[in-house]
């Protein structure tokens, strides 16, 4: 043991081992009441080493050549040892990413971790789920099954909306004209290299924002304000080994529902791996119907349900863009006085399950083929989506609050 | 909450009749009886499916070797190997693509992944499905798959088929009768092609004679580890509240 402690005062000599340890971890202290809710940004962060880990085994056998690109996947499902777990773990790790990041955005809007003094933590975040939706499409291109293509195709071209730069974008982001083996390319190396650099950096800077300001809680309350003769959060609690040891059940948990998904559903049914990518991509034969993955469905809705305008789809691309970013704009829309969803008043829970029932309809329409019907739904639907960020400044400021609590409370 | 309850329940009723007006108008698709633990069966489609489907697909993401997950041994994979192919050789077809796209007006696909991009019972519905049609370039129609360029392979085994379209409460029926018949009843036809979609089940997904089993066994250590570790939990927290 005494070689140890001579090691680890070697390594504190020349390296801020202890004191990191120190302050990020077993005496950085948050909230105690943190619920289920408070799962979700460990997991993410699980899901990032998941895909890094199982990409890394993949980009050893993928091949991203128009011609190789399809067959190696098969050659990683047939013959590579546990390739097919490899590519499952990917596949279920993509879907599974957003399912966590959704409800770890969620979490944010209910206990209003958006507002005064983590502004900037949120920015980051939205900035974290740019990237991740990036990935994603990039990623998905990459098996050049037909889905895959077609989606790359259809969303590319939404580029080439944009007034006066629009086709040139387009083809600066295709490396061609259309999508080809230039493109297959490209999408390969920012998805493999470009891309996770970028979230690996931007993740830590998440963390760094957070630990600034610590975390927000299920009561909105700050513990900073109430602090012991120690100096230490009433309310507070050391991460490590509270929430070190809390989040291994999470992470268990959640293994149950990804190994339950990739040993038994992989496909989901054709929301994770659609039916159509099993055929290689043709350029010359266009599905009857182009969807994307789920996770981008809702903003699909969006842009389907604005019809074009004076001949140009940019209004609809437009609604997409700014229906993915809207949130961005919370800290500054949210005029409650209160953060937490458990001290508001009526209209805001009304408007917030609003929101959530309009993302997930929006979401199923996207997943579906376009009909008068459908898009009339859609449209609504979309004006609810916009009508919770246009309108929250009016209806949070005229909600009725209840009073917080001075110390944290256990549900 | 009583408010959220009746708006949720408002939006959940205007669903009703969109979802109605969704059910696409699909063809009636008949449950193929696949079952990916009987080697016996996957053997018989195996064999079948190089004997008569090679012909023309190829299903070049399979290798011959992989052949043994259904329990073939070396030497019954060499009696089926078509002439000029090695054991960890690809199932190539016997007729190359362009020859094909000329004779059929198009590729016939490869059939590595088919199950995958159909589903077992559109499969199984499909190659019972053929049926005399004189308008028809190859002579025959399909149920399932409308002015189908494959030709009716099969025909010899099954028989002829006729299609049947009646009027039931305003929806069209279509059925297929047997008009003549061929070397085998209509019983041992369709196990015969029971076989084969097993087959084709299992050449899309080898992977799936392992993955359910895998996944109890690690399933089965999670939960295990899910005890422990919330134990582990409730010990660390006795202490906080």
């Amino acid at each position: 043991m005494k070689l140890l402690k001579n090691l680890l005062g070697w390594v504190d000599d020349r390296f801020p081992l202890t004191p990191t340890w120190k302050e990020h971890l077993s005496e950085y202290y948050a909230p105690k009441n943190f619920n289920f809710w408070y799962f979700f940004g460990s997991l993410a962060l699980l899901v990032l080493v998941i895909q890094i880990a199982s990409g890394i085994f993949l980009t050893m056998s993928y091949k991203p050549d128009a011609l190789f690109a399809f067959a190696s996947v098969e050659y990683i499902m047939r013959d590579v040892q546990w390739g097919w777990l490899m590519r499952y773990v990917h596949s279920t790790g993509a879907s599974m990413f957003f399912v966590v990041v959704y409800l770890h955005m969620f979490r944010g809007m209910m206990y209003g971790s958006y507002k005064k003094p983590r502004e900037l933590l949120w920015i980051i975040g939205m900035v974290i789920y740019l990237a991740l939706m990036a990935e994603a499409f990039m990623g998905y291109l990459l098996p050049w099954g037909q889905m895959s293509f077609w989606g790359a195709q259809v969303i590319v071209n939404l580029f080439s909306a944009v007034p006066f730069i629009g086709p040139d974008l387009s083809v600066l982001i295709r490396g061609d004209y259309v999508i080809s083996d230039a493109t297959l390319n490209r999408f390969f190396a920012l998805h493999v290299i470009a891309v996770p650099l970028v979230l690996v950096g931007i993740v830590f800077v998440h963390i760094v924002a957070l630990h600034k300001v610590g975390s927000n809680n299920p009561d909105g309350i700050e513990i900073k304000k109430n602090k012991g003769p120690d100096g230490h959060p009433l309310d507070g609690i050391p991460f490590h080994p509270y929430y070190s040891v809390k989040d291994m059940v999470g992470v268990v948990g959640f293994l149950i529902v990804f190994c339950a998904v990739l040993f038994f559903a992989p496909d989901m049914g054709g929301y994770f791996i659609e039916a159509n990518n099993f055929i290689p991509a043709n350029p010359l034969k266009t599905p009857e119907h182009i969807a994307p993955v789920w996770y981008f469905t809702p903003y699909y809705s969006l842009l389907r349900a604005v019809p074009p305008l004076f001949g140009s789809q940019f209004p609809g691309v437009v609604a997409m863009g700014v229906g993915a970013v809207a949130l961005v704009f919370l800290p500054w829309l949210d005029r409650g006085k209160v953060k937490s969803i458990r001290y508001r008043g009526p209209i805001f829970k009304v408007a917030l399950a609003l929101f959530v029932i309009s993302f997930i309809v929006l979401g199923w329409l996207g997943t579906q083929p376009v009909t008068p019907t459908y898009t009339l739904l859609a449209q609504v639907f979309s004006v609810v989506y916009f009508a919770f960020f246009i309108l929250m400044p009016w209806y949070t400021k005229i909600d009725k609050c209840k009073p917080e609590p001075e110390r944290v409370t256990f549900h | 909450m009583k408010a959220i309850k009746k708006l949720g329940m408002l939006v959940l009723l205007m669903l009703v009749p969109a979802m109605a007006s969704a059910s696409g108008a699909g063809v009636h698709l008949d449950t193929a009886p696949v079952d990916l633990k009987d080697r016996v069966s996957l053997q018989r489609g195996a064999q079948f499916f190089v004997a008569n489907c090679m012909a023309c697909h190829s299903a070049s993401f399979m290798r011959y070797n992989r052949l043994m997950d259904i329990g073939m041994t070396e030497d019954q994979i060499k009696a089926l190997l078509p002439e000029g192919s090695k054991v960890g050789s690809t199932m190539a077809a016997a007729m190359d693509a362009e020859t094909a796209k000329a004779a059929y007006g198009v590729a016939p696909p490869d059939l590595s992944v088919i199950a995958r991009v159909r589903g077992v019972d559109w499969l199984y519905t499909y190659l019972r499905g053929f049926y005399v049609d004189a308008n028809s370039a190859t002579g025959v129609n399909n149920l399932v798959f409308p002015s189908v360029g494959m030709p009716n392979v099969l025909g010899g085994l099954q028989g002829d088929q006729e299609l049947h379209v009646e009027n039931r409460d305003g929806h069209e029926v279509k059925t297929l009768k047997l008009t003549t018949p061929g070397s085998m009843s209509t019983a041992e036809f369709d196990a015969t092609v029971a076989d084969l979609v097993n087959y084709l089940d299992f050449m899309s997904e080898p992977a799936k004679l392992v993955r359910y089993d895998l996944g109890y066994i690690v399933l089965g250590f999670l939960f295990v580890l899910l005890i422990l570790t919330y134990l582990l939990k409730k010990e660390f927290w006795k202490d906080i509240h």
